[in-house]
C-alpha cells in the first residue's frame, strides 16, 4: 500500500485548489495512511470480470433538448460574491 | 400541550380538516415548544416563524373559505439545511455557504409545502452532510434530547433530535451512508431513507450524487407514508429521479406480518455489536415472529468491504462535488486575493472545515493518476459484489433486519478525534446506499437508558413491504411512544 507522505497530501491538496496549514498536512497524511491501511482488504478481493457500479440504476432519463425557461441573470447574481456588469468578475487570469 | 404538540402528522392533520384546531393554532403551538426546548439541544440553525404564521393563516383562510384539506394540512416540518426552501437561506452546516439565498426551491420541500405542510425551519447537519455526529456544523453542534452530553447521530441531527423532542412532528433528512438512518435510530425515532432515484434531488446541494436520497424523520411508520405519498415521483428537474408509480401504503400499514420472511446476516453481526444493543435487537425479531413473520438467516458475505467501499465511492464524489465552491458564483470569498489560483485555494481553505477537507483530499487521492485503478475502480467493482450480495438474499427474504448502529448514542468528543472510528459506526448503515436500497429504522427500546434502531432493508422500490414490516412491529412493540424526559 502507498506511504501517504506531507509530500502526497501538497501534491493532492494542489489538485483539489485547498490551501493546508503544515499541521493539517501532517495530520491529513498520519489520517489517510491509517484509512488506506484499512482500506487494503478491498485489494484481496477478487473482481476479475466483476463491472463497476458507478450509480444504482442504469436509468438516467433524457429530455428533449428544447430551449426552456430558466432563472434570470440578476437572479442569478444576487448570490455572487463579485458580480460587475452582469458577470461573474474574478482576478486577472492571464498576463499582468 | 397546547397546539397539538406531540401529536402525529396524521392526527394533527385529521383534526385540522375537522376544523377542531387552525393551522396557526398548531404553529403557534410547535413554535412555543421550539422556544421551549431548543436551549441545550440546538437543533435548529433557523426558525422561520413570520413566513410559518404567514403560511399558516393563508391556508387556514382556504379552509375557511370551504376548500378542502390537503393531505399534509398544517403539519409542522422542519428541513435539514441542505435541502433549498423558498426564502430562507441555505448553509449546509458550512461558513463557504454562509449568507447564500438559494434562487429556487428543492422539490421535495416544494411538493410538502404543496399538500399543506408548514416549514417551520432549517436543522442543524454536519458540514455538507459529512458526518455521524452532527459536530462537524461549522455553526454548533446538537445535543441527543435523551442525554445532553450525547451526539444525536449524523449528519441530519438536528432533523432527528427535532423529532424526538417533539419541536416537530415530521422533518425531512438525506442520507448518503446512514445519515436518516443513524440520527433516528440514536434519538428514537422513526426514519426512512427510499430507494435511489425515488425522490428528487434537485435542489438538494450534492455530497455523493450516486448515494444521496431524501426521505422523511417522523414519529410514526404511518407518517412515514403520508409524508411519502407526497414526497416521491418523478420530477423532470432530476434526471436521475424514477419514473416508477407512488405506492398505495394503505395495505402497508394495516401492519399484517404473516407471510412476510425477515432474513438476518447472522455472520456479519457477530462482532462489534455492543450487547444491549444485541439483546434489543434479537428482541425485535421475536417480537415480528410473534406477530406472524418467518425469521430467516441470510449471507452478504461482502459487506465486510462496505464501509472501504463506501468511504472511496462518497469522497470521490464528494471531491467532484464540491469543486464548485471556487468564491467565483455564490458563497463565500477569500478577501484580498488577487491571483486566480490563490483564491481557489484560500476560499476553500476558509470555507471548509477539517472534515470535509479530509474528505477532498482522500477522494481527491482516490481519482488521482496511478491510484484510480487500484481505490476508486476498485471499490466501484466491490459496489456490484454488495449489490449482487443484497440480489441473492432477497430470493430468500422479503426484508433483511439488522441493528441500525452498533451502539446507542456516544459522547459529544468521543470520536472527534478519530476520523476512523467514526466511518466504522456507519458499518450497518452504508451498504443500502451503495446498492440502492430503501432502508428503514424503527426504535426498537434503550440500550443503557438511550434508544437504539431496528434496520430494516428492502428490494429497491419495495418501500411497501418495509412500512408493512414497520407497522407490524410498531403494533407490537410500542417502543415508537417512548419519548425523552425534557
Amino acid at each position: 500500500m502507498p506511504r501517504v507522505t506531507v509530500e502526497t497530501v501538497d501534491h493532492v491538496a494542489r489538485l483539489a485548489r485547498v490551501s493546508l496549514t503544515d499541521e493539517e498536512k501532517q495530520l491529513f497524511a498520519r489520517q489517510l495512511e491509517e484509512i488506506l491501511a484499512w482500506a487494503e482488504s478491498l485489494q484481496a478481493l477478487d473482481t476479475s470480470g466483476v463491472p463497476p457500479m458507478s450509480q444504482p440504476r442504469d436509468a438516467t432519463s433524457f429530455r428533449e433538448d428544447e430551449p426552456c425557461g430558466s432563472l434570470e441573470r440578476e437572479t442569478v447574481l444576487e448570490g455572487a460574491p463579485d458580480p460587475a456588469e452582469g458577470l461573474f468578475r474574478v482576478p486577472r487570469v492571464m498576463g499582468g | 400541550m397546547s397546539g397539538l404538540v406531540g401529536k402525529t402528522a396524521s392526527e394533527i392533520r385529521r383534526r385540522v380538516a375537522a376544523r377542531e384546531v387552525t393551522c396557526e393554532e398548531v404553529v403557534r403551538g410547535h413554535l412555543d415548544r421550539i422556544a421551549a426546548t431548543e436551549p441545550g439541544i440546538d437543533a435548529f440553525l433557523l426558525v422561520s416563524a413570520d413566513r410559518a404564521l404567514d403560511r399558516a393563516r393563508r391556508l387556514d383562510a382556504a379552509l375557511a373559505a370551504g376548500e378542502p384539506a390537503p393531505p399534509l394540512a398544517g403539519v409542522p416540518l422542519a428541513v435539514k439545511d441542505v435541502l433549498h426552501v423558498e426564502g430562507l437561506p441555505t448553509t449546509c452546516g458550512s461558513r463557504a455557504l454562509e449568507g447564500y439565498l438559494p434562487p429556487f426551491a428543492a422539490t421535495a420541500v416544494a411538493r410538502l409545502e404543496a399538500k399543506g405542510a408548514i416549514v417551520v425551519g432549517k436543522t442543524n447537519m454536519d458540514e455538507f452532510a459529512m458526518g455521524s455526529s452532527t459536530e462537524n456544523s461549522a455553526w454548533k453542534p446538537t445535543r441527543n434530547p435523551w442525554d445532553p452530553s450525547r451526539v444525536p447521530g449524523g449528519s441530519s441531527g438536528g432533523s432527528a433530535a427535532a423529532v424526538a423532542a417533539r419541536m416537530v412532528p415530521v422533518a425531512l433528512g438525506t442520507d448518503t451512508g446512514g445519515s436518516i438512518r443513524q440520527p433516528a435510530a440514536l434519538c428514537g425515532v422513526v426514519g426512512l431513507k427510499p430507494t435511489w432515484g425515488r425522490v428528487s434531488r434537485y435542489g438538494l446541494v450534492a455530497f455523493a450524487s450516486s448515494l444521496d436520497q431524501i426521505g422523511p424523520l417522523a414519529l410514526t411508520v404511518e407518517d412515514v407514508a403520508l409524508v411519502c405519498s407526497a414526497l416521491f415521483g418523478h420530477d423532470p428537474h432530476d434526471a436521475t429521479s424514477a419514473s416508477a408509480s407512488v405506492p398505495d401504503f394503505a395495505f402497508a400499514l394495516a401492519g399484517e406480518a404473516r407471510g412476510l420472511r425477515v432474513g438476518v446476516p447472522w455472520g456479519f453481526l457477530a462482532e462489534g455489536v455492543e450487547a444491549e444493543t444485541m439483546t434489543r435487537f434479537r428482541e425485535s425479531l421475536r417480537a415480528l415472529e410473534s406477530a406472524g413473520a418467518t425469521v430467516v438467516e441470510v449471507s452478504l458475505p461482502h459487506l465486510p468491504h462496505a464501509i472501504a467501499a463506501y468511504y472511496l465511492v462518497a469522497t470521490a464524489e464528494a471531491s467532484s462535488n464540491l469543486a464548485r465552491y471556487d468564491g467565483v458564483r455564490y458563497g463565500r470569498r477569500a478577501p484580498g486575493t488577487h491571483d486566480l489560483k490563490r483564491l481557489y485555494g484560500e476560499t476553500r481553505d476558509l470555507g471548509f472545515g477539517a472534515e470535509v477537507k479530509r474528505r477532498i483530499i482522500l477522494g481527491t487521492f482516490a481519482l488521482s493518476s496511478g491510484y484510480y485503478d487500484a481505490y476508486y475502480l476498485r471499490a466501484q467493482k466491490v459496489r456490484t459484489l454488495i449489490r449482487r450480495d443484497f440480489e441473492s438474499a432477497f430470493e430468500a427474504c422479503d426484508v433483511i433486519a439488522t441493528p441500525t448502529t452498533p451502539t446507542a448514542a456516544f459522547r459529544l468528543g468521543e470520536k472527534t478525534g478519530d476520523p476512523l472510528q467514526m466511518y466504522l459506526a456507519d458499518i450497518f448503515t452504508v451498504p443500502a446506499n451503495l446498492a440502492g436500497l430503501p432502508g428503514l429504522s424503527l426504535p426498537c427500546g434503550l440500550a443503557g437508558g438511550l434508544p437504539v434502531g431496528l434496520q430494516l432493508l428492502g428490494r429497491p422500490f419495495d418501500e411497501p413491504t418495509l412500512l408493512r414490516a414497520g407497522a407490524a412491529y410498531q403494533k407490537a412493540t410500542r417502543h415508537h411512544e417512548l419519548s425523552p424526559a425534557l
